[in-house]
């Protein structure tokens, strides 16, 4: 880069300094604003498709999921209610279920959950700090799960198991199975809470 | 009232760990439970954190690319009139609950709806539990059917005057059902038990209809 460009680079970030909330970029989005829909993918995309990456085990599968949460956005983003979720929320809960529905689809199973098996670890190279920290955040609160609720989320949650996979896989009582993922998840949100 | 099983499900809703038949009959539920929707939006926000903890491989760069030229290819929802509020009489609740579970639409606040309405008209069915969705010229039946016999299917059927259109065939189980014809206003749909290849043209009475 010449000088020139270099002293002007800063003038030119000044002017779009203050980054666009999550909710200011899906309103641009419900108002067809497909700029708009390009950095909610900047900002969720590589969560999004770790995620469903590691549902289906597949890049082909992940993309195709992936893309239609993203769709689905484009398509839906009206609908968005805020008082009722995060756009965060909204957005990773759309990929999710778009790649469970996949891998049931094409029963792609999902007992590799089982084996926690680590993903490639050059994979966090070029990550954002935030993304690293939210992750470090979540599994330490994993970790003080107590081991079969753990199991329980992650099962159903990354393995894409119904409740009554879960069950007959684990040789438990589907009233044993519900008991679990309710109380992992309300643990894991106190956890989360705590500062 | 309340069924207490019910209230079991919230966790596992959460985590998208009900098969279709329970997700269908959770977010009918949904619809009349205050308490479940925030109960729900609540466990959800956490479960969306579980989404942080895998590291997958980085998404191939043409992913934005394809998303962003199929989005500027696609109706922009900008172009549709915006949705209506859904203001509706207790009566209408029930089949209000239909429509969102048709189109996916959690009602707490999860629109997953694969195409965002311009309108849609709620036509109850005529002979089962269930309703015909209608949106702009398409069809989706929302309807609890029993399993059909062993080498039997039911068969959505879109007719025009004395035309039946093949719309779709189908098994039984709490479903929506896309209908694979366009709907225009005066047509009938009706669903019959048939061949499980389907059959060219209805050949035993309707098991349910509606007018369009």
């Amino acid at each position: 880069m010449s000088e020139y460009a270099i002293a002007f680079a800063p003038a030119k970030s000044r002017v779009r300094v203050r980054e666009r909330s999550d909710e200011e970029l899906l309103d641009a989005v419900a108002s067809g604003d497909d700029g708009a829909l390009a950095a909610l993918y900047d900002r969720f995309g590589r969560v999004a498709y770790g995620l469903a990456y590691r549902i289906l085990r597949d890049q082909a599968l992940a993309e195709d999921a992936v893309q239609e949460a993203f769709l689905a956005i484009w398509r839906s983003a009206q609908g968005y209610q805020r008082e009722r979720a995060k756009p965060a929320t909204w957005i990773l809960t759309l990929v999710h279920r778009r790649s469970v529905d996949l891998v049931r689809r094409e029963d792609r199973r999902r007992a590799e959950a089982l084996d926690e098996s680590r993903e490639p670890a050059t994979a966090s190279v070029d990550e954002e700090a935030g993304i690293r920290d939210r992750r470090m955040a979540v599994q330490e609160a994993l970790a003080q799960l107590p081991e079969d609720q753990r199991q329980a989320l992650e099962l159903a949650y990354y393995g894409g198991l119904t409740q009554s996979e879960l069950a007959e896989r684990l040789g438990v009582p589907l009233g044993t199975i519900k008991s679990r993922m309710f109380a992992g998840l309300g643990r894991l949100r106190e956890l989360l809470a705590e500062p | 009232m309340i069924q207490p099983e019910l209230h079991d499900l919230a966790a596992a809703y959460a985590l998208d760990a009900l098969d279709p038949e329970e997700r269908w009959t959770y977010e009918q539920h949904l619809y009349s439970c205050e308490r479940c929707r925030e109960e729900v939006a609540a466990l959800r926000e956490t479960a969306a954190e579980l989404a942080y903890v895998p590291e997958g491989p980085a998404p191939p760069p043409q992913l934005r690319e394809r998303i962003l030229r199929e989005a500027r290819g696609t109706r922009s929802v900008a172009a549709a009139p915006r949705r209506r509020r859904w203001l509706f009489p207790a009566t209408a609740v029930a089949a209000v609950a239909a429509t969102f579970a048709a189109v996916g639409f959690a009602v707490w606040g999860f629109s997953a709806q694969e195409n965002a309405p311009v309108e849609q008209q709620v036509v109850p069915l005529n002979g089962a539990p269930g309703n015909l969705i209608v949106a702009g010229d398409e069809g989706t039946l929302v309807v609890c059917l029993d399993q059909p016999p062993s080498g039997k299917a039911y068969e959505a059927w879109v007719i025009e005057g004395d035309t039946p259109r093949r719309a779709g065939v189908f098994a039984g189980g709490c479903q929506s059902v896309q209908l694979q014809e366009p709907l225009a206003s005066g047509n009938t749909v009706a669903v019959t038990l048939e061949d499980e290849g389907g059959v060219d043209s209805p050949t035993t009475d309707p098991l349910l209809s509606a007018n369009v």
